[in-house]
């Protein structure tokens, strides 16, 4: 029962208060409030501009926001030093870039990629993280024999699988996806949903994930958030928002997705 | 256990003119531990409208919608969850799951989630399958192929995975033979045996007779606006 203790006993992991970035006169994102729990999938959704990446830039320290607070596990991040951040970024944070290449090393091999971030927490044991490596790359199904080859002789889809490998082989606590499945195969899609909900049930880590695919986010996201314009029209479990949609907005949204 | 009162919805199509449609006022109803109560009333009367109001798929415009002592009204998303997980069940006629996940895993999924170990979880699941009649060479395949009769028995076996103490059945015999019609017929009146407060909507007269202690007709709560 320990993973329904954490979900249902603990504090919010993450807890966002009034979120405001602009880009000189311009609205990136506005009065962005949430909070996010221990095993929780929080899905952002809205069209291109509606202020989604520019949101999870700043929950993860990449951009700087104008005003608002954030706080990590009772810590506020906003007052903490570069060095305590980039620190949180390796351990208990990972963050999936839409475009593997910003969040992969093209010049060392796949294992490498993997093995990094294993030694950056302090592995030493060429074996051990060799091992490690090896696992995490068969559960994003790459083969054992492509270990040794630099992720610029794989394909988009092979490149995004291992980028999610580099990220979760340290075993983070709090997941920041941007688009993660945009420009993969629909069957590694699923194989990748359903490594993600293992995860997310078996320990209780917690994603924030943005995407333009409603289907994804109905398979993954336990709560959803609309924005528009920059700020959050509508927020609510998943199925309620997506199923009985409030906002003029969300409900063209989802009445515009095709049915397949 | 399920307790509803005054409960009305309606829908704002903001993209269609802002139109509002009225579609259920003054809903009440009770369900109590070990009772089992059919919805009845012809098709777009509410009764799906209703079972998921009661769910939390819709929100609702007004009234009280009590399930095991939580107010789904006012419930808050992590709460919902939380409901959904240990306390309120729901079959309903559509599988949705992720591709490619073997179907004993689908099964199981309910019982990993309240914490139960992998191997308990996936034998209660087998046991599952194996009474609703799903041959033991489909279980490591996706039921996204499945014929509609075994997606439901799938379904079925999901949602009986955990003895929740209130279950929701939306048509849970309707495209199956008579074998396994009267399996799900005994996984109810099992689940009635075990206390649990059952909402349901059956077009199968006989099974509705059978499991059926009331009926309550959704015609009463239509707005009498929109009649």
């Amino acid at each position: 029962m320990t993973v329904q203790q954490t979900i249902t006993t603990d504090q919010p992991l993450l807890r966002v208060d009034s979120l405001t970035k602009r880009y000189g006169a311009r609205i990136g994102c506005a009065d962005v409030s949430f909070d996010l729990y221990p095993g929780e999938v929080l899905g952002v959704v809205g069209e291109s501009g509606s202020g989604k990446s520019t949101l999870l830039s700043c929950l993860a320290g990449h951009l700087s926001p104008d005003l608002g607070r954030i706080s990590y596990d009772g810590r506020d991040v906003l007052a903490m030093s570069e060095t305590e951040r980039r620190r949180l970024g390796r351990t208990d944070w990972a963050y999936v870039h839409q475009n593997p290449r910003d969040g992969l090393r093209m010049g060392v091999s796949a294992g490498g990629n993997v093995g990094e971030r294993l030694m950056a927490v302090g592995a030493r044991h060429y074996g051990d993280i060799r091992a490690k490596a090896t696992d995490w790359l068969g559960r994003v199904e790459i083969a054992a024999d492509r270990i040794d080859d630099r992720p610029s002789a794989f394909s988009g889809g092979m490149q995004q699988r291992l980028q999610i490998a580099r990220n979760l082989v340290t075993g983070p606590r709090l997941v920041f996806m941007d688009e993660p499945t945009g420009g993969l195969d629909v069957s590694v899609q699923a194989r990748l949903l359903d490594l993600l909900r293992g995860l997310v049930r078996d320990l209780g880590l917690s994603v924030i994930i943005v995407t333009h695919d409603l289907a994804v986010v109905r398979l993954l996201a336990h709560r959803l958030m609309v924005m528009k314009s920059g700020r959050v029209i509508e927020q609510g479990l998943t199925d309620q928002v997506l199923d009985d949609p409030q906002a003029a907005y969300t409900q063209l949204l989802v009445s515009s997705v095709l049915q397949v | 256990m399920i307790r509803i009162e005054n409960l009305s919805k309606s829908f704002t199509l903001h993209n269609q003119g802002g139109t509002v449609i009225p579609v259920m006022a003054g809903a009440a109803l009770t369900v109590a531990k070990g009772e089992c109560v059919g919805l009845i009333g012809q098709s777009g009367a509410g009764k799906s409208t209703l079972m998921r109001m009661v769910y939390g798929n819709y929100l609702t415009a007004g009234g009280r919608l009590f399930v095991g002592g939580i107010d789904v009204a006012q419930a808050s998303p992590r709460e919902i969850i939380r409901l959904r997980r240990e306390t309120l069940g729901y079959v309903s006629q559509f599988l949705r799951v992720v591709p490619r996940v073997p179907t004993l895993d689908v099964v199981a999924e309910p019982l990993l989630a309240l914490g139960t170990g992998v191997n308990q979880a996936r034998d209660h699941a087998a046991s599952l399958l194996t009474r609703l009649n799903i041959p033991e060479r489909l279980w490591t395949l996706s039921p996204t192929t499945f014929s509609g009769g075994e997606q439901q028995r799938v379904n079925i076996a999901r949602g009986f995975a955990h003895p929740y103490p209130a279950l929701l059945l939306d048509e849970p015999t309707a495209s199956l033979d008579a074998a396994n019609r009267e399996v799900v017929l005994t996984f109810i009146e099992e689940a009635k045996a075990r206390g649990a407060a059952i909402l349901g909507i059956f077009h199968d007269e006989t099974a509705r007779a059978r499991v059926c202690d009331r009926l309550v007709d959704v015609t009463d709560f239509t707005p009498k606006a929109a009649a």
